[in-house]
């Protein structure tokens, strides 16, 4: 039995086991369920899984259900949390929601789990509006949706700014052999609110790790979002991200990815603008190398007048790491003064890295401002003589130049401490040794 | 202290050094001018170890140590400093965090351990006043979005803080007004030494007036033609090179 069969079969008793009372939702999973069974998972002849083959990662034969209740004690994962700074947590582990390395509220906002909202009728408004709205049908979405359980729920009311950032961390131990995971995260954001939310999957284990999920987002009028994914996962997880976010007029909604570790990672992010004056930002920074897959997939979809999108990616690819970039932006016939950028540099250290960059512009405006650049090269050999000649080794000079390639992609980050962590995580992957301020 | 015997060096099968013998001895103040394109920051280039070039013959020996198979690294670790006439822009790494790093790879290929936070400190503080250096410049970005002067002034800054024996300083004067001028010369002045040289490699003779030289040695197309004391630099300053080439090609 393949793992889709496998997938599907079980679907039976997760229903069974299921004590959902929200009937809307079991038919949005019913549903949800014969969608994956007709289209399945997506092939290497799909254009946009062209450079990004699932078929390593599905080969296992993973536990779908974990079997007993893992636990963790903080000392363990302190270290994989932004723990500098005062968060609300929502910590998954194997998918099951952790509540003593929680800290959830419901003051003014609601930062709590997807399981408790989906089945408390106060709750049921928020999502009959906004659940599975946005993400698009397919294999992987349709899926997530069929076995929706758990995830993060997270509400904040109009005119609220949430008074902390919210971490959503999810952990795969080792005690099961290999896993599937499915977290499924709804944000929403009323008008002139505003967020930070940082997320992270982590496996603790050397067993293989897939994690497939679903995060849908609504930005509305006014609203702030900023959204930062920290992936260095390691070399037996990989990650299918499916993030989704719809944004209102004069909304300003900002996703920062740093991939850095795991297997295979597929992030698919698709913004849709649905109202005038809207700001989309995506960066990224990349930086792997043995045999380890990034792709980015971003989406960027103007549908209204004068609107602005910013994408900045870097990548740096060692060894016979694979990297692939394809940013697609459309602006609609109406959507005029668009400004849309778009840029992905890369740094290739050995012949046998690959990246595969792919712009795709579908502009049926006449009056946008679009561009797009692409980058791929090898290092500057003046800068390196010029480190070089100030006695530093040539390995650690290559460094300190890869570190302030990346290092734009930094600035725009709002919270000082994630630009310490991943600048620190980053250094420690050059080989070099920074950190010392006057 | 450097030693260099009919050095013979090309770029992509183009000659540009065509037989240079140059002495440097402890203390002395070398200056090297010419025309543009005579070769002047070739050989500054490669005395430091630029990879860029061949060195097809000839000899490059620093106290006794023949150092023409070096690494640049390794050569700074000797006590060779080459101030860049063009220094290279290194963002999101800061003026603080670059020289620990260039001391620490000093003194770990010395054998010592990394120089402790509050002596480093200490050194980037007296070195910093002793230059007029700000202390906020510090943590900026290195020379990212630096002026001019204020590159050249962080590459005696570096050169100050690595204290070598040889510094070999590349168009300081290039770009700099009057003042900016007078402080790198001041700055370079206070570390002159009896045990430490310069080389400097200047077009014009206006950096000389600051920074005196002993010897003044004037290079084209590749060679040296003439060497003399400093007033040669005055004559050159008033006649141009077209006399040397002349009295050369007679």
């Amino acid at each position: 039995m393949d793992f889709k069969e496998k997938l599907v079969s079980s679907f039976l008793a997760f229903e069974e086991e299921y004590t959902g009372s929200n009937d809307d939702l079991r038919n949005i999973r019913s549903q949800a369920i014969k969608d994956f069974e007709t289209i399945g998972f997506p092939g290497k002849k799909e254009e946009a899984y062209k450079y990004t083959s699932l078929k390593s990662v599905l080969k296992e034969d993973y536990n779908i259900f974990p079997k007993g209740e893992n636990s963790l004690e903080y000392r363990d994962i302190q270290k994989y949390l932004i723990h500098e700074i005062d968060t609300y947590d929502l910590v998954f582990i194997d998918g099951v929601y952790s509540s003593h390395l929680s800290s959830t509220t419901h003051d003014k906002i609601d930062a709590c789990l997807m399981s408790s909202a989906i089945n408390k009728d106060q709750y049921k408004p928020v999502i009959d509006n906004y659940f599975n709205k946005i993400a698009p049908k397919n294999g992987l979405n349709s899926l997530n949706t069929a076995f929706t359980k758990e995830g993060a729920f997270i509400h904040i009311h109009k005119n609220t700014m949430a008074d902390k950032p919210i971490q959503i961390i999810n952990f795969s131990t080792g005690n099961e052999s290999s896993l599937f995971v499915q977290p499924r995260n709804l944000i929403v954001v009323d008008e002139n609110s505003h967020c930070q939310i940082i997320e992270r999957h982590q496996s603790l284990t050397e067993q293989p790790v897939l994690t497939n999920s679903v995060t849908e987002v609504f930005a509305d009028k006014r609203a702030i979002v900023d959204y930062y994914k920290i992936q260095n996962d390691n070399l037996s997880a990989s990650l299918i991200d499916n993030t989704f976010i719809e944004q209102q007029s004069e909304s300003f909604c900002s996703v920062h990815t740093f991939s850095l570790g795991g297997k295979l990672t597929r992030n698919n992010l698709n913004f849709y603008q649905k109202g005038e004056r809207i700001d989309s930002t995506m960066k990224g920074i990349t930086l792997i190398e043995g045999k380890q897959h990034v792709d980015h997939n971003t989406l960027v979809h103007h549908t209204q007048p004068n609107c602005e999108s910013h994408q900045d990616y870097k990548g740096i690819f060692d060894d016979k790491s694979v990297g692939v970039f394809n940013g697609k932006v459309y602006v609609d016939k109406i959507a005029q003064k668009i400004n849309a950028y778009q840029s992905n540099n890369n740094v290739l250290l050995s012949d046998r890295a690959t990246i595969n960059s792919k712009p795709q512009l579908e502009i049926f405006a006449d009056d946008v401002k679009c561009s797009h650049g692409c980058t791929i090269g090898q290092l500057d050999e003046e800068a390196l003589f010029y480190l070089e000649s100030r006695g530093i080794p040539k390995k650690e000079a290559r460094g300190l130049l890869m570190y302030a390639f990346a290092n734009n992609v930094l600035e725009s980050v709002k919270i000082p401490e994630i630009k310490k962590r991943i600048n620190k995580l980053i250094a420690k992957k050059l080989g070099i040794e920074l950190g010392f301020h006057l | 202290m450097l030693k260099i015997k009919n050095l013979h060096a090309s770029i992509e099968d183009k000659e540009i050094l065509k037989g240079i013998d140059l002495e440097i001895n402890a203390g002395e103040v070398h200056a090297i001018m010419g025309p543009n394109g005579s070769g002047k920051s070739t050989l500054s280039s490669i005395i430091a170890g630029r990879e860029e070039f061949d060195q097809t013959q000839g000899e490059i020996i620093f106290e006794d140590t023949e150092i023409s198979e070096m690494d640049p690294d390794e050569r700074a670790h000797r006590g060779i400093f080459l101030s860049f006439q063009y220094p290279v822009e290194i963002p999101g790494v800061s003026v603080t965090n670059f020289i620990r790093t260039a001391i620490n790879a000093h003194r770990n290929a010395n054998g010592q351990e990394n120089m402790p936070a509050n002596e480093m400190l200490k050194k980037i503080r007296e070195k910093s006043e002793m230059l007029g250096i700000d202390r906020k410049f510090l943590s900026r970005s290195l020379n990212e979005g630096f002026s001019g002067g204020e590159k050249k002034r962080n590459e005696i800054f570096q050169m100050a803080m690595l204290d070598p024996k040889l510094s070999i300083l590349d168009e300081t004067d290039s770009g700099l007004d009057i003042d900016a001028l007078k402080t790198v010369a001041d700055g370079v002045n206070s570390l002159k030494s009896k045990d430490k040289s310069v080389l400097l490699i200047t077009h014009y003779q206006r950096l000389l007036n600051y920074i005196v030289p002993d010897f003044v040695h004037v290079m084209v197309d590749g060679k040296i033609v003439k060497s003399g004391g400093k007033d040669l630099a005055k004559e050159l300053d008033e006649r141009g090179y077209e006399w040397i080439k002349t009295e050369k090609a007679v």
